[in-house]
């Protein structure tokens, strides 16, 4: 009699620890490779004296990080990004939100509305910010020509200021707020799609309930709405803050850094010390400093949203 | 059980009379009616907002030298006649179909490498139960903490190491770390929202785990797939600091580098070419990401919200 | 307690589909009204209307007299359940069930003191300080009702509150709904699709079909006489039998068709039964054939109570019969209820052929 074959032994394609591992190690290994390697690396030229002249790697210890503290620029760099990123966030959450709730609305023309107002995300950084160079331009502005017409520049009896033009990348205040503004302008359409998706989330049962127990509009916007769109929210922020943490790209298209450094930020910097200076080690303790800041933030964030979680 | 049915002394709030009522529903439809207007007004302005700067630059791109370099003029209406000239001189002048061309197979690649090492990731996180995959999410979101600002001075050094430098394949090389990570958060979603008993069906039915997937599931995720393709185009369309330090031959530049430093001269910026080169990307860019919008917030509700 | 009155009401949605075709009804004081019918019937969109939540297209609704049309919900003195209990999942069950009084900005001392009292009487005092999540089906659902009760509204409107509910805590949470509402006295509106839900609940029950009521009265009214054949067959499980007859539908209820040796009234009529085949539920036979002798030969559905123990053989013919005051009679083309139709002489040719 012949022997009974025992159960046919699983295919690989039905091994599913192995399959879960195979499908996942590309990636990981790529990230590994490409992020977290590199990421290690930096750690080591913010250790060592490595330069675009002189490639040697040599320990120098802290050395770097001394010499990057010694240097004001770095601090008005530092603050420069804290300001940058908490007011673009306030910003960008709050008209977000709003942004996202007519989003959600009924009306005409909807979709073309949606298609304009997703213009600043979807064009390459560089782009829209060329064209803002020359909107804020401090001889040709559009919009200071608008102010011209309206009276409120030009003229000993101006509102705003007798010159004829705001020098908006100019002078380091508005050069800031004009920063500040640009990114706003383009991350704005981005958290507001992320909202929607909070707000299209919370059943429909609820605002329903709201308004037959009595809410009105407001009370049903800040005592339901918000407090279930907070968790997105929130993590729609602490992208965004990290994002906006380490973007550069505003600030060296619009001023370089300028007027003086008045909105020279943290990235900014470690690409003039680190590629245009060719000081590679300097460069690098400069970006590496963001790195805890981002860490401790963003454990925060989380730990916030785990709580709010229902 | 005797239940004391009156809480409190105090009566409940009546009904409104008859010409209460009439005064309250007037009151509510004229809330109604500003609500609306509001609305409108709300719409209307967004709309303005972000798309004004689109708006002028198309109007600028076709302006002549004169009219654009005149302080007084009106810088909304065409004082002197428009020209095409500019918009001539960024196609036949300058290497902006290059830069065109570079950026387009350059999403395409990084877009299916994505594609090619995320979908099976996020598959395994979403479908096959590990107890690891918690862990896996909490990673892969430790991957953004490392900005590009902080790498891109260790990877201009393997970029060279590998002979890639001034290439634009380095790109193709470095850009998805940028799209993987979020691609895989997405993918989750998506694929979370479809039935598991899809899988076990196909599974009974004869095919091997790996067969279900791919015949099964994938289908089903399908636009949510294109969903993320569209995302990780723009992402990759827009990035700017690798770009501006691995690649510098003009030749090998993407649309992101390449129109700052092709239609800068020193000093001198060819504004209207600029512009129509600016309005020219930003176009279909928005409108394919406004195409799959839905999809894409579909995707965010399921692996944001719930994940 | 008050009066809910609709009339003439509509709602027509985009496409013109009419949910809601012209209904009339006046529910009375303190009653339990259910509206009762399939999915789509439109029975939802009339609670939603009562409450404010739709607009009609046309007509008016009344609570307590007064018009109510073109007002928003809080302007109505409702209080609704919805089929999800729609908690609010970050408040406590406190925070849910005091949240309709904030909205009107009572005073916090009163506030509480209603909040607790609601809770007292729906039995949750210790759940006050528990979220949402942290409770079980039925515990949600008595937090609804704590909410709905607290702003002593004059109508309570539940939407197929006991869906979300495991079938075996149904019937237990059907009990505490019923006595709840005795004692509470508010006038109820209450939908659902379960016509056992509507029959043991309801003091009045509604059936609705495509937008119209059908037949409007107490549960024994809409169960003997049924207006149509719809009501006829929604109602009752398994449903009315209906055998085709000339231009009539002859209808009786499985539990009347019998034994023909079972069946002592004068006024029988004999029949004979090809008995397919026989279930037993629960003491029940359900007795599954074709009958032969009153019209078209039909497949039917018998239920023999365990008190009757004749025996009954599949693939056999046997004699049933059905009590004459038993039978109903809907006109074939309309399905509505037509006067008792003589069965005569084709009913005695029938039966010598038997």
């Amino acid at each position: 009699m012949t022997p009974i074959d025992t159960a046919p032994r699983r295919r690989l394609a039905d091994r599913e620890g192995t399959l879960a591992w195979i499908f996942l190690m590309p990636s990981v290994i790529y990230i590994l490779v490409l992020v977290a390697v590199p990421f290690v690396l930096a750690i080591g030229f913010a250790l060592s004296d490595v330069t675009a002249g002189d490639p040697s790697f040599d320990w120098v210890g802290v050395r770097n990080f001394e010499r990057v503290f010694e240097d004001p620029v770095f601090w008005r760099s530092l603050g420069n990004t804290f300001v940058f990123t908490l007011i673009s966030m306030a910003l960008i959450i709050v008209l977000g939100k709003v942004l996202a709730n007519i989003l959600v609305a009924d009306f005409r023309g909807k979709w073309f509305v949606r298609f304009l107002v997703l213009l600043p995300w979807t064009t390459p950084v560089a782009l829209s910010s060329i064209s803002w160079l020359w909107m804020l331009d401090s001889i040709f502005s559009p919009i200071d020509w608008v102010l011209r017409q309206l009276g409120l520049l030009g003229g000993a009896d101006a509102l705003i200021k007798p010159d004829t033009n705001m020098y908006w990348l100019g002078e380091p205040g508005l050069a800031m707020a004009s920063v500040i503004a640009v990114h706003v302008w383009r991350l704005t359409p981005l958290a507001a799609v992320i909202m929607v998706a909070g707000l299209v989330a919370i059943p429909r049962d609820l605002d329903e309930a709201a308004r037959v127990d009595g809410a009105g509009y407001w009370r049903r916007m800040f005592e339901v709405t918000i407090p279930l769109v907070l968790p997105v929210a929130a993590v729609a922020a602490l992208f965004g803050a990290i994002f906006t943490f380490t973007d550069m790209a505003v600030v060296d298209v619009l001023t370089n850094g300028g007027p003086n450094n008045a909105t020279q930020v943290l990235t900014s910097w470690a690409f003039f010390r680190g590629i245009d200076g060719g000081d590679v080690g300097q460069g690098a303790a400069i970006a590496l400093f963001l790195f805890p800041l981002l860490l401790a933030a963003a454990v925060a964030i989380l730990r916030a949203v785990r709580r709010m979680e229902v | 059980m005797t239940i004391d049915v009156q809480p409190d002394t105090t009566a409940p709030a009546a009904l409104p009379g008859a010409a209460e009522a009439a005064r309250l529903r007037r009151s509510y439809r004229r809330r109604h009616v500003l609500a609306r207007i509001g609305l409108y007004v709300g719409a209307i302005l967004a709309a303005f907002l972000c798309a004004a700067p689109f708006l002028w630059s198309l109007i600028t791109a076709f302006k002549q030298n004169r009219d654009l370099y005149n302080p007084a003029n009106n810088p909304f209406l065409y004082n002197r006649p428009a020209t095409s000239d500019h918009v001539l001189y960024l196609f036949e002048r300058t290497t902006f179909t290059t830069f065109a061309w570079n950026t387009l197979w350059v999403g395409v690649l990084v877009v299916a490498i994505t594609l090619l090492l995320g979908l099976p990731a996020a598959y395994a996180l979403a479908r096959l139960d590990r107890p690891w995959a918690g862990w896996f999410g909490v990673v892969i979101f430790l991957v953004y903490l490392v900005p590009p600002s902080l790498l891109f001075l260790s990877l201009s050094r393997l970029i060279v190491a590998v002979g890639l430098q001034d290439s634009t394949w380095s790109l193709v090389l470095i850009y998805p770390t940028i799209t993987i990570p979020v691609s895989i958060w997405l993918l989750i979603g998506f694929l979370k929202a479809v039935p598991r008993d899809i899988e076990e069906q196909a599974m009974v039915d004869g095919y091997s785990r790996l067969a279900a997937f791919w015949r099964a599931v994938v289908p089903l995720t399908f636009p949510g797939i294109v969903a993320v393709v569209v995302f990780a185009f723009t992402l990759t369309a827009s990035e700017f600091i690798y770009a501006l330090a691995f690649v510098s031959p003009t030749t090998e530049k993407v649309i992101s580098t390449g129109v700052p430093t092709e239609l800068v001269r020193g000093d001198v910026f060819f504004w209207q070419s600029l512009q129509a080169a600016t309005v020219l990307v930003a176009i279909p860019l928005a409108i394919v990401f406004n195409l799959f919008l839905d999809r894409f917030i579909a995707g965010f509700t399921q692996g944001a919200v719930k994940g | 307690m008050a009066v809910v009155e609709v009339r003439k009401l509509v709602k027509e949605f985009v496409g013109g589909v009419r949910a809601v075709d012209g209904i009339d009804l006046v529910t009375e004081e303190g009653e339990y009204l259910v509206l009762l019918g399939p999915s789509g019937c439109g029975k939802t969109t009339l609670l939603r209307m009562v409450a404010g939540l739709e607009q009609p297209t046309s007509g008016d609704v009344l609570i307590d007299g007064h018009l109510v049309s073109g007002l928003p919900p809080r302007a109505r003195q409702v209080a609704m359940v919805f089929q999800s209990y729609a908690l609010y999942p970050h408040k406590s069950v406190y925070g849910n069930i005091g949240f309709p009084l904030r909205a009107v900005r009572m005073p916090k001392d009163e506030r509480d003191r209603r909040t607790r009292w609601a809770a007292s009487l729906l039995d949750i005092d210790h759940l006050l300080d528990r979220k949402p999540r942290q409770l079980s089906g039925g515990e949600r659902q008595r937090v609804a009702l704590a909410r709905a009760l607290v702003r002593q509204p004059k109508v309570f409107l539940l939407d197929e509150p006991l869906s979300n509910l495991d079938a075996k805590l149904r019937t237990s949470a059907r009990d505490e709904l019923k006595r709840f509402q005795e004692e509470i006295g508010t006038t109820t509106i209450y939908v659902t699709h379960d016509q056992v839900e509507a029959m043991g609940l309801g003091d009045r029950i509604a059936v609705l079909a495509q937008g119209e009521v059908r037949q409007i009265g107490p549960p024994v009214e809409v169960y003997d006489e049924p207006a149509d054949t719809f009501v006829a067959t929604f109602i009752g499980s398994p449903p009315m039998n209906l055998v085709p007859r000339d231009d009539v539908l002859v209808g009786f209820r499985p539990e009347h068709l019998l034994p023909a040796d079972v069946v002592t009234a004068d006024d029988a009529v004999a029949l004979k039964l090809a008995v397919d085949r026989v279930e037993y539920l629960s003491g029940d036979r359900h007795v599954y054939g074709t009958v032969l002798g009153i019209g078209e030969p039909t497949r039917v559905v018998a239920r023999l109570p365990a008190t009757v123990d004749a025996p009954v053989v599949a693939g056999e013919e046997q004699a049933f019969a059905v009590a004459g005051r038993r039978l109903r009679f809907f006109a074939t083309d309309t399905g509505r209820r037509t006067p008792r139709v003589r069965l005569g002489a084709r009913e005695q040719a029938d039966q010598e052929a038997l």
